[in-house]
């Protein structure tokens, strides 16, 4: 651009993009792989001009120019191009000429996305990437009072309950009045949570299905899957895998016509029935399915035509009120299978889930309640949602749990937490500390892409393009030449993987704390802070 | 960690045995307190078994406002013990003003009471002293409870019995319970210290009880009044023992099934699998993870001793038809019942309920994989 010109509003310079490609031309060979690659198209081959200055200290010779042209790789900074730091570029070369850096100062280009009055949209979770969770420490070691156990060589029960639990007099009555009990699974205590066939690739979700097959039936591990709301494949609806299935069921009701079509072939019942009334990723919204990626096979599927955005409605159509249609809703479901699968309604965390908790204790069809924290992750959200929408998981599940010890029913509805655990990688402490605050077990997504898949996002937005479907690790795309990248049967390793790590982890964790005959939901006196206020909210120790 | 000793014996015998016992564990323990139960007593009470008994410590000013009240309620005095405390003082043992065990005549309008509802104002009654004591610091109360009385005070055993003259013959009893007190994590309070009592239940254990929060946050929002205190994380065994034998109308053989279910696999064995798997479910936040030997008795003198799932709290059972003794160290019923049969020692494994019932002829082994009397 030449210096006279006019800018553009929407002008930026390489200076005002979040992520820089610094390039080396020394050793770059032109293969041109990284421009191929690009998700984003953010660098081009180009021609770049040299000059070369020739002087002379001899006033009589002649001073020259010499012109060199040469082809390198450009970046280029119109918005829709700007770099998403996925680094994929990165990946591909074979010289290490080409990387994405983060630009230090404060980007400019927030400014700009949203041209055509459209606000941005991506996926991804919360840009910020402190969690209360990584602050708390188990500081309850059992030593000389009482010995540590020994992780490696000790037997340990690390399952929790998924399913409305009565109270011990209840139980009994009806046992011996052959009343109703309500179904009850004994699962592993990490979930893992809803992310739709059609947000995840082909290769993703079978991948994930084989791991946990894998887990289930050779390691013995109840690991359990939500479908999130996307149906399921006609197949696995009909196979035994089913059982380690949660169904979901959201505002869209995309699959369902399939799914209840299926139910009188279906060999096993499912796990249980999710119903999402909130995420925690964009509370108070829907679901959201991008055009791009309603292909053919997605479309089959979800039971809606091709190429169109879907974007579930923020809340359930035939909702009235929590006390009548979020009630026979759930009956509705519980009735489909004939009583014999738990039930239970996935919110996002708000100042008000103490109110839909309250409620679910005087349903005896309720089987339990998920809630999930503002840092929860999506394929497909409005960045504002993202960013400043929601409620943080920890303290909402203490006052939840803590309700329910008020009222005696601790063990009658098990909560489950979800959103932001192992954001920064500490997954088995968040999820223990989770469990003691009192969880009775928690959901985990983004966590599962990143390890078992290599999704590549941060909580420095870095890539976050899992809405459009240009994933570069093949994970939320669904474009053939994107997801051939994924292995399934890589997955599904990685998934076992992540699994059996976790459970020594999580054992790590709770032998020196002196406990393996069960889960320790709720054993808030392991834990301790270093701030002090956290440690009042939480009712927990503080600690410096 | 704290000692522990209980004896079941046909005839009445000196308390001096349980603190003998505590003596020769001495190395285990770090002498800050004893706690003692007695029960099916002999002596004067013999003749008044359904008199309850006030145990506990008082201020001049507590007795005084404890008459009071005791008279409001209607209740007049029927016996008492006074244990004659020397001028001079033993290092290590608080002064007290009163150690009081005292057998009440019930008023005349609870004639018309069930048993049940006798048993509920009692331990009204006794929480109310409790509340009032705490409120001046004037008195301290174990129990109220027919044919029971408890004694704790901090200090070395042997010593505090010698101090308090616990060998007389009024304090015979045929199932005595002694607690030698180790004191690690609580600061010094009377209300933490073994045995625990609630309405004819009672226990002491060692070792400390890992998943004593959850538990105690279940038992506190059961709605049942006596399920308070737990100044020691090993209050909530009795209150469990009551919550399932009372509250759950089930046997002492059910108790291990809610403190130490089965594990997944033995559980499907078992004859009662359907029953147990939903009482492990339903009674989950009552899964003791230990480590603990815990020793108790029952409203009906039976003496019981069950280990938790990992058993690092070892016990031992022996003795003779008449004298069994429940010890955490061997040496401890060595020293009381030298002349039993040591081959018939029994030391219980991580599935077992040892249980002497008031006949004192056998040690009964409850095994968890056995079918359960059940009441359904």
């Amino acid at each position: 651009m030449s210096s006279d010109r006019t800018l553009a509003p929407n002008s930026l310079s390489l200076n005002d993009l979040p992520w820089q490609i610094k390039y080396s031309n020394d050793r770059c060979t032109l293969c041109g792989q990284c421009t191929a690659s690009c998700p984003v198209k953010a660098i081009e081959l180009s021609v770049f001009q040299k000059r070369i200055i020739k002087t002379s200290v001899n006033q009589n010779q002649d001073h020259s120019n010499q012109y060199d042209t040469f082809y390198g790789i450009k970046q280029k900074t119109r918005v829709e191009n700007a770099c998403i730091g996925c680094a994929i570029c990165t990946f591909v070369c074979p010289n290490d000429a080409i990387t994405p850096v983060k630009n230090p100062g404060l980007d400019r280009l927030k400014f700009h996305i949203n041209q055509q009055g459209v606000p941005r949209r991506r996926g991804g979770r919360r840009n910020a990437s402190f969690s209360v969770l990584d602050s708390i420490k188990f500081t309850r070691i059992s030593m000389l009072t009482d010995p540590a156990l020994d992780a490696g060589r000790h037997e340990f029960e690390m399952r929790t309950l998924l399913g409305r639990i009565l109270s011990p007099r209840e139980n009994i009555k009806r046992l011996r009045e052959k009343g109703w009990i309500p179904p009850v699974r004994q699962i592993y205590p990490m979930i893992i949570g809803g992310m739709s066939f059609g947000a995840l690739s082909p290769t993703m979700w079978e991948g994930l299905q084989m791991g946990v097959a894998y887990l289930n039936e050779e390691l013995s591990m109840p690991v359990r899957i939500s479908t999130g709301e996307g149906g399921c494949p006609p197949r696995l609806l009909r196979s035994r895998f089913l059982k380690y299935v949660i169904l979901q069921i959201a505002s869209g009701y995309f699959g369902w016509d399939e799914i209840i079509h299926a139910i009188p072939h279906m060999k096993e019942d499912p796990c249980a029935i999710e119903i999402k009334y909130g995420q925690g990723a964009k509370p108070g919204d829907g679901g959201l399915l991008m055009w791009h990626k309603v292909n053919k096979l997605i479309a089959a599927i979800r039971g809606v035509p091709q190429g169109v955005s879907l974007p579930s409605p923020p809340t359930h159509q035939t909702q009235y009120s929590i006390e009548e249609s979020v009630a026979k809703m759930i009956l509705s479901m519980s009735m489909a299978w004939g009583f014999r699968v738990p039930v239970y309604p996935k919110i996002s965390a708000s100042s008000t889930s103490l109110a839909v908790l309250n409620n679910l204790t005087r349903n005896d069809y309720a089987s339990a309640l998920a809630i999930d924290g503002e840092d929860g992750g999506t394929g497909a959200a409005y960045s504002v949602s993202l960013d400043h929408m929601g409620h943080p998981i920890a303290s909402c599940i203490r006052d939840n749990y803590l309700n329910l010890t008020k009222i005696g029913k601790q063990n009658e509805i098990p909560i489950f937490a979800g959103g932001g655990i192992g954001k920064n990688g500490n997954l088995a402490a968040n999820a223990a500390a989770l469990i003691m605050l009192g969880a009775s077990g928690v959901q985990v997504g983004k966590y599962v892409m990143q390890a078992a898949a290599g999704c590549v996002g941060t909580e420095e937005d870095r890539c976050n393009v899992c809405n459009v479907g240009i994933c570069p690790k093949g994970i939320t795309s669904q474009d053939p030449r994107l997801y051939k990248r994924l292995d399934p049967e890589d997955v599904a390793q990685r998934i076992v993987d992540l699994f059996v790590s976790f459970d020594m982890e999580l054992k790590k964790i709770v032998a020196p704390l002196g406990r393996s005959t069960s889960l320790p939901i709720g054993m808030s006196d392991a834990l301790g802070i270093d701030d002090f206020n956290a440690a009042k909210r939480l009712s927990i120790k503080y600690v410096v | 960690m704290c000692r522990l000793f209980a004896l079941t014996s046909q005839d009445p015998v000196s308390p001096m045995l349980a603190i003998k016992a505590l003596d020769v564990m001495k190395e285990g323990h770090d002498g800050s307190g004893v706690g003692l139960l007695l029960q099916d007593l002999g002596g004067p009470f013999e003749e008044m078994k359904d008199a309850p008994i006030l145990s506990g410590i008082f201020s001049e000013a507590g007795i005084r406002r404890l008459d009071l009240f005791m008279m409001d309620q209607g209740f007049l005095t029927k016996y008492k013990i006074s244990l004659k405390i020397p001028k001079k003082s033993i290092e290590g043992i608080p002064r007290r003003d009163l150690y009081l065990i005292r057998a009440y005549e019930l008023p005349e309008e609870w004639d018309s009471f069930t048993s049940e509802e006798i048993a509920k104002r009692l331990m009204l009654m006794r929480l109310k002293i409790r509340e009032m004591g705490e409120e001046k610091q004037d008195m301290i109360v174990f129990s109220f409870w027919p044919d029971t009385i408890m004694i704790k005070e901090i200090g070395d055993p042997m010593q505090l019995a010698n101090y308090l003259g616990l060998d007389r013959k009024e304090l015979n009893a045929r199932v005595i319970m002694a607690q030698g007190r180790q004191n690690t994590n609580y600061a010094i309070n009377l209300y933490a210290c073994h045995p625990f009592f609630i309405r004819g239940f009672c226990t002491m254990t060692n070792g400390e009880n890992t998943a004593f929060i959850p538990i105690k946050d279940f038992l506190t929002s059961r709605d049942f009044p006596g399920y308070t205190g737990y100044q020691s994380d090993s209050e909530v065994f009795a209150h469990i023992l009551h919550y399932s034998t009372v509250g759950l109308d089930l046997g002492i053989d059910a108790y291990k099934h809610i403190i130490t279910p089965l594990q997944e696999d033995d559980l499907r064995k078992h004859p009662d699998a359907e029953f147990l798997s939903h009482l492990k479910r339903t009674c989950r936040p009552l899964i003791i993870d230990g480590p603990n030997c815990v020793i108790g008795t029952l409203p009906d003198h039976s003496l019981f001793m069950v280990q938790d799932r990992k058993k690092l709290r070892p016990g031992v059972v022996g003795g003779k038809p008449g004298l069994f003794g429940f010890s955490s160290e061997v040496c401890g019923l060595d020293a009381v019942i030298p002349d039993r049969d040591k081959t018939k020692d029994i030391q219980p494994m991580h599935i077992d309920t040892a249980i002497v019932s008031p006949d004192r002829q056998e040690v009964k082994i409850c095994r968890q994989t056995e079918p359960l009397h059940l009441t359904l």
